[in-house]
């Protein structure tokens, strides 16, 4: 009776183990920022990877999946904890999310430290792109320089002379003005650093007003970059001193809280909304159905990282234990990218093309983002070369 | 020199936006004993209810009465509804229970506006610059928030000074026990400060709509400066509170201004400007160190 109970017990647990093992979801960690002035960028990256989720009917690549989210606060101690909790007491494998460069330089190093593979949506600071280049970690969205790289190239383009740099001071913000500088052919005539809470910018205007450049280039992401616009045009700035930014500086909110004003305003970008190829419709018309909010770039960032995962888990079968055969899958980005031609670099960070916006005048008069020419062509980033992968 | 002058005027403006924060913070924490957090929650009510007025009906005006009544509403609920239940409690207890307020309220306002910063016009009466000195040019609305804000500070000044409320605030903020043994009613008194404090941080909340961007969070970014006015100027005095918001106004956008520049006389470039950035962001608590090594009980202490 009892040898019998243990072999039917035995039995049950084999075949649930079996079942199991091929249904079993496969979890994704997403550690993003959802509170805060800069909560709508994590909002939007989460809403977009979950838009390629149920695209697919709750699956990705035709394995199961269950996202699970948790709010770092812009807080890299927080960003931290989540992961170690997910890590150790969920058994994630698979990490995403993480909006902010500070964030992400104190958890990316804990996720690759535990075997766990990292795809950045967003932030991807230089110190990872080089030497601290490492295999279970990949960029889907740039190279924080490369964003502001495209930028100091587009200003160069324009034939500005002289421009003022402002940034907030953290690891984002030296990226930006580094990558600026590498690609502006001009005199920096000022160089800022702002704070990342700072709301009042107007003793940096005043330097503006004084320094007399011949171009602004800015970076300040979310709820920072609304508030510098804004400024900037009640400063009266705006009609004097052309601006030239990269997209985190003019996403599709903070386009439409500064509204009219931002006409005028060079952007530089790697994707937007009114790019012309099959992927990106879907996801634009996808995004407009399911949510009637701006469509920004960190949603189509959210979007693509959720294909590149799915791309390769299609590839393995929704396996992930065999963490070399996944890394190999994700390494082909066999996907379409809604921003067109994209492929990893050596460093598993992206080579892909660069391209000038412009805001101006939509067909209701309200401001859009329209695409102009392209500005780098199969632009890697200064560090790949240092990355011994 | 017109930047130089320029600079003051942006000090002075953020000054006494501190001040319309601080003054009513520091009666609260003075006469009251209570550590409010959630001060800036009710900043944030002010911001976002003055959005909403003028959003839906296009008038500044019916803002700024929409802004100050949410904000008052705001204060006195929450003074009835919780901070009453804390005076005899300890400042921790008081801490958790008012930092419980501020996730309360920011859920509440995602929930109702969403995560997105809003948009709020500028009257269109202040949206101008005016060229006040040859090269001087400074926008009316920035303009205007520091004549509000004087104004405040006058008003505020012959309330507490030649007012019957003001000399029982006064009183209270000196020894609290002496009014309540006089047979003063404490509880009517406390309402009535906290629904003052809570009036000109929807003030405050309001100004800022058209310069900052209107978002959730927004009043944690400026309680902790708030805090800082109101621990050197000394807890519960309004006069320590103005001098202390000017300060804090004026030392803050000067080291922001002129730091990084001095520094670069000495350095690198770019090392100086992250150097300087550095420095002038911890500018306002090494002045804060420094006030409290020389009077512990701030500048201009109450009960001194």
């Amino acid at each position: 009776m009892r040898m019998k109970t243990v072999l039917l017990a035995a039995a049950t647990s084999a075949a649930m183990a079996v079942t199991g093992w091929a249904q079993e979801p496969v979890k994704i960690g997403m550690i993003t920022t959802l509170s805060g002035p800069a909560g709508y960028l994590g909002q939007d990256i989460r809403d977009g990877f979950q838009l390629a989720i149920d695209a697919e009917g709750g699956k990705l690549g035709g394995a199961p999946v269950t996202l699970m989210v948790e709010d770092d606060g812009l807080k890299p101690g927080n960003g931290r904890q989540i992961a170690d909790r997910f890590l150790n007491n969920e058994g994630v494998k698979l990490f995403t999310g993480i909006v902010f460069s500070n964030v992400a330089g104190a958890t990316v190093p804990d996720i690759l430290d535990g075997d766990a593979i990292y795809v950045s949506p967003n932030a991807a600071p230089s110190n990872m792109a080089g030497k601290g280049c490492h295999e279970n970690y990949f960029v889907v969205s740039w190279q924080n320089d490369s964003l502001h790289e495209s930028a100091g190239q587009n200003a160069t383009n324009l034939g500005y002379k002289s421009a003022f740099v402002l940034a907030p001071n953290y690891q984002a913000g030296k990226d930006a003005i580094s990558g600026f500088k590498r690609f502006f052919k001009g005199e920096i005539v000022g160089e800022v650093y702002t704070r990342l809470d700072q709301t009042d910018f107007a003793a940096e205007m005043a330097q503006i007003r004084d320094a007399k450049p011949e171009v602004v280039f800015q970076f300040h992401p979310g709820g920072l970059g609304i508030t510098f616009m804004r400024q900037y045009q009640q400063a009266g700035l705006l009609d004097a001193v052309p601006m030239v930014v990269a997209e985190p500086s003019m996403d599709g909110v903070i386009l439409k809280a500064v509204g009219e004003a931002a006409i005028g305003v060079n952007v530089s970008s790697h994707w937007n909304s009114d790019f012309d190829n099959e992927a990106n419709k879907a996801f634009v018309a996808a995004w407009q159905k399911a949510y009637d909010r701006p469509l920004t770039y960190y949603a189509s960032q959210g979007y693509d990282a959720a294909r590149a995962i799915a791309s390769a888990l299609k590839a393995t079968g929704g396996d992930i234990e065999d963490i070399g055969a996944f890394r190999d899958a994700l390494r082909k980005a066999d996907f379409q990218s809604v921003r067109g031609k994209f492929a990893f670099g050596p460093n598993q960070h992206p080579v892909q093309d660069w391209y000038a916006l412009k805001v101006v005048a939509g067909e209701d008069g309200k401001p859009v983002l329209r695409t102009g020419a392209r500005i780098l062509e199969d632009h890697s980033d200064a560090y790949a070369s240092d990355c011994a992968l | 020199m017109t930047l130089f002058l320029e600079q003051m005027l942006n000090g002075l403006q953020l000054g006494v936006m501190l001040f319309l924060m601080a003054a009513g913070l520091t009666l609260i924490f003075g006469i009251m004993g209570i550590i409010n957090l959630a001060h800036g929650s009710i900043y944030m009510v002010g911001a976002y209810a003055g959005t909403l007025v003028i959003g839906q009906t296009g008038s500044f005006l019916l803002g700024i009465a929409g802004a100050l009544g949410a904000a008052a509403v705001t204060g006195v609920v929450m003074e009835m509804v919780v901070i009453r239940r804390l005076y005899r409690r300890d400042h921790l207890d008081q801490v958790l229970a008012t930092f419980a307020i501020i996730l309360i309220l920011n859920q509440l306002v995602t929930i109702l506006f969403g995560r997105q910063p809003l948009f709020v016009p500028m009257p269109p009466l202040l949206a101008g610059s005016v060229e006040l000195l040859p090269g001087l040019v400074y926008p009316v609305y920035r303009l205007s928030i520091i004549v509000v804000g004087l104004l405040v500070a006058a008003g505020l000044y012959v309330l507490i000074n030649r007012t019957r409320i003001g000399m029982l605030v006064r009183a209270g903020s000196t020894n609290r026990d002496m009014v309540r043994a006089l047979g003063v009613d404490i509880r009517m008194l406390y309402t009535v400060v906290f629904g003052l404090g809570a009036l000109l941080a929807g003030l405050a909340g309001l100004m800022a709509g058209p310069i900052l961007a209107v978002q959730v969070g927004m009043g944690e970014q400026i309680l902790i400066t708030t805090f800082v006015v109101v621990v050197i100027g000394g807890v519960g005095s309004i006069r320590g509170a103005f001098f202390a918001s000017l300060i804090i106004g004026v030392v803050d956008t000067m080291l922001r201004a002129y730091l990084p520049g001095l520094l670069r006389q000495i350095m690198v470039g770019s090392e100086a400007d992250a150097l300087g950035a550095g420095i002038s962001s911890m500018g306002i608590y090494l002045l804060m160190a420094l006030v409290l090594l020389v009077r512990p009980k701030g500048l201009f202490a109450a009960d001194s």
